[in-house]
């Protein structure tokens, strides 16, 4: 397991360098998207309109924050991730095209994601799932609020974050899924939970 | 000049007019003292809504900002025996996150959750029936004030309501004991979590040995969805509707506090050890801690049927409990109040 501090904008080189279970500190600018961010960047991009913000080399968090209103201005209360898996059916599409480096979110994302992420070269960082205060704190400004019309949860914030981690890369651009694997394991435990309960 | 006001029990009383106006209109809340005096007014034991209300958005405050201390104490041992250092990094994030919450008092998680209270009401307690206002005012004051998330939308009409108010929401399980004290509780319930609870109606004839099959199943296929470790609750027999309800009272049950029951309490330890070598690990990452401790409750069955329920805690396990004695006062149970 090696520690790495990344900014952004990140390039193939660095992700091509990182391996499951290796953590991550990103600084730079980090963008929330779900499902409904994810679907209007991929209408734009077959009309050729241009997003609100160039993605290329950024970090993507699925991630509806919470947030409160003080004078005209926004401020993010907590801010931990989503389930990813619900982005399963855009994330190929979206790596290849906007060249996003790092998705990060929580519980794992699919095979189609995997296999985008290998040949595009991007990675998938779980932040601690409910973590949103420590989100929070290493988010040093609001860029710009786009899409608000999706509504504050589906909208897409603009962060700049500074260490935002711990960061575990649990889908790396070698085709490694931990989330998989684990998975696969926990099966085979089970037999030995059963015996070990007299099932 | 003193002349006499108004007749309670037989007893007439006496006063100045003006003096006694704010009694008088409380009148549903005065209480006697056993020679039928009048309290005086620091000994005048009002329960106003605007009390529990205060009393209600504190609560509240407390649990989405501050773990109570069996929860804390669970994740410091589990951070002390993960041995996977993916399972490390999420134990160490979670407690770093906990403390941050705690210090700033912001939400510790961004779903500060469904908002539901448990009451456990004296019966001879006053102002029993100021408590469902109060609680809806308290939860769209702290959704406000704390800020909590919205989180109550129409299931028809998908229309989020914007204060965590709605129709039943929040939801009141109350619950009749003896005596005059009130015992309230939030139990603000995050939506991960609770998408995977279960319910089974068991083959009665496989009896202990198909309930603890049915737990590790539901914990296998929840996997990293319910951000673990989780606290598991197991509530089984009486029907379908009391084996849920007693599946998530379990979760109410401090982590130190095994079942009374000996029996019980052996077989929560031995389902939490084997749930322990299982591999989910924090977060689904891998690991040894999956859960932080499995609390079950029962009730007799229905000798056709076996009903079984598990309820999913994340490790945001966010409660907190404030006792109001008749004299007025509050106490608070799990947190130190703010
Ligand atoms: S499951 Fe719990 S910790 Fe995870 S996001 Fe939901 S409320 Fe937060």
């Amino acid at each position: 397991m090696a520690v790495y501090k990344l900014k952004t904008p990140i390039s193939e080189e660095e992700i091509r360098k990182l391996q499951v279970n290796d953590v991550i500190y990103i600084s730079g600018t980090v963008v929330t998207a779900r499902d409904q961010a994810h679907r209007r960047a991929l209408e734009y991009f077959k009309e050729g309109k241009p997003l609100p913000v160039n993605l290329e080399g950024l970090a993507v968090y699925h991630c509806g924050p919470a947030v409160k209103r003080e004078d005209d201005k926004w401020v993010i209360v907590s801010a931990g991730p989503t389930t990813s898996t619900r982005m399963e059916i855009f994330e190929d599409e979206f790596i290849e095209k906007f060249k996003v480096r790092v998705i990060i979110g929580k519980g794992g994302m699919g095979p189609k994601t995997t296999e985008a992420m290998k040949k595009y070269g991007a990675v998938y960082a779980a932040f601690t799932g409910g973590a949103g205060a420590l989100a929070a704190k290493s988010i040093k400004r609001l860029i710009s609020l786009e899409w608000e019309d999706l509504g504050i949860p589906e909208a897409l914030w603009i962060l700049e974050v500074e260490d935002f981690g711990p960061l575990v890369i649990a889908i790396d651009s070698h085709g490694n899924n931990i989330f998989e694997s684990v998975m696969k394991q926990v099966e085979a435990n089970k037999q030995k939970v059963y015996e070990k309960l007299g099932i | 000049m003193k002349k006499p006001l108004f007749k309670l029990d037989e007893q007439v009383y006496e006063g100045v007019h003006g003096e006694l106006t704010e009694s008088i209109l409380n009148v549903k809340c005065i209480r006697l003292k056993p020679n039928n005096m009048l309290l005086t007014r620091e000994e005048k034991s009002v329960i106003t809504s605007e009390k529990i209300e205060d009393l209600a958005v504190k609560l509240l405050k407390l649990a989405v900002t501050e773990l109570p201390p069996d929860v804390k104490n669970a994740l410091k041992r589990a951070y002390e025996e993960e041995t996977s250092e993916a399972g490390k990094t999420q134990l160490q994030a979670i407690l770093e996150n906990v403390e941050y919450a705690e210090k700033t008092r912001t939400p510790m998680c961004q779903d500060t959750g469904t908002i539901i209270f448990y009451i456990k009401a004296g019966v001879n307690a006053k102002g029993l029936d100021l408590f469902e206002e109060a609680l809806r005012k308290a939860t769209q004051r702290a959704t406000r004030e704390v800020p909590l998330r919205p989180n109550a939308v129409n299931p028809f009409t998908q229309k989020n309501s914007g204060d965590n108010t709605g129709r039943f929401i929040p939801f009141i399980h109350w619950k009749l004991v003896p005596g005059e004290t009130i015992e309230l509780t939030v139990f603000p319930k995050g939506g991960g979590s609770e998408n995977v609870c279960t319910l089974g109606m068991l083959v009665p004839g496989e009896g202990v040995k198909g309930l603890k099959r049915f737990i590790v199943d539901a914990v296998v296929k929840a996997g990293s969805k319910p951000c673990p470790p989780n606290i598991i609750g197991v509530g089984v027999g009486g029907g379908a509707d009391i084996s849920m309800k007693l599946a998530k009272e379990a979760l109410l049950r401090p982590l130190d506090q095994p079942n009374p029951d000996p029996e019980i309490a052996k077989l929560e330890k031995e389902i939490y050890e084997a749930l322990n070598t299982i591999g989910i690990g924090p977060m689904g990452l891998g690991g040894k801690i999956t859960v932080l401790g499995v609390n079950i409750e029962y009730a007799h069955r229905h000798p056709a049927s076996y009903p079984a329920a598990v309820a999913f805690q994340c490790w945001a396990a966010r409660r907190a409990t404030a006792r109001i004695n008749p004299d007025g006062s509050v106490e608070f149970l799990t947190h130190k109040p703010i």
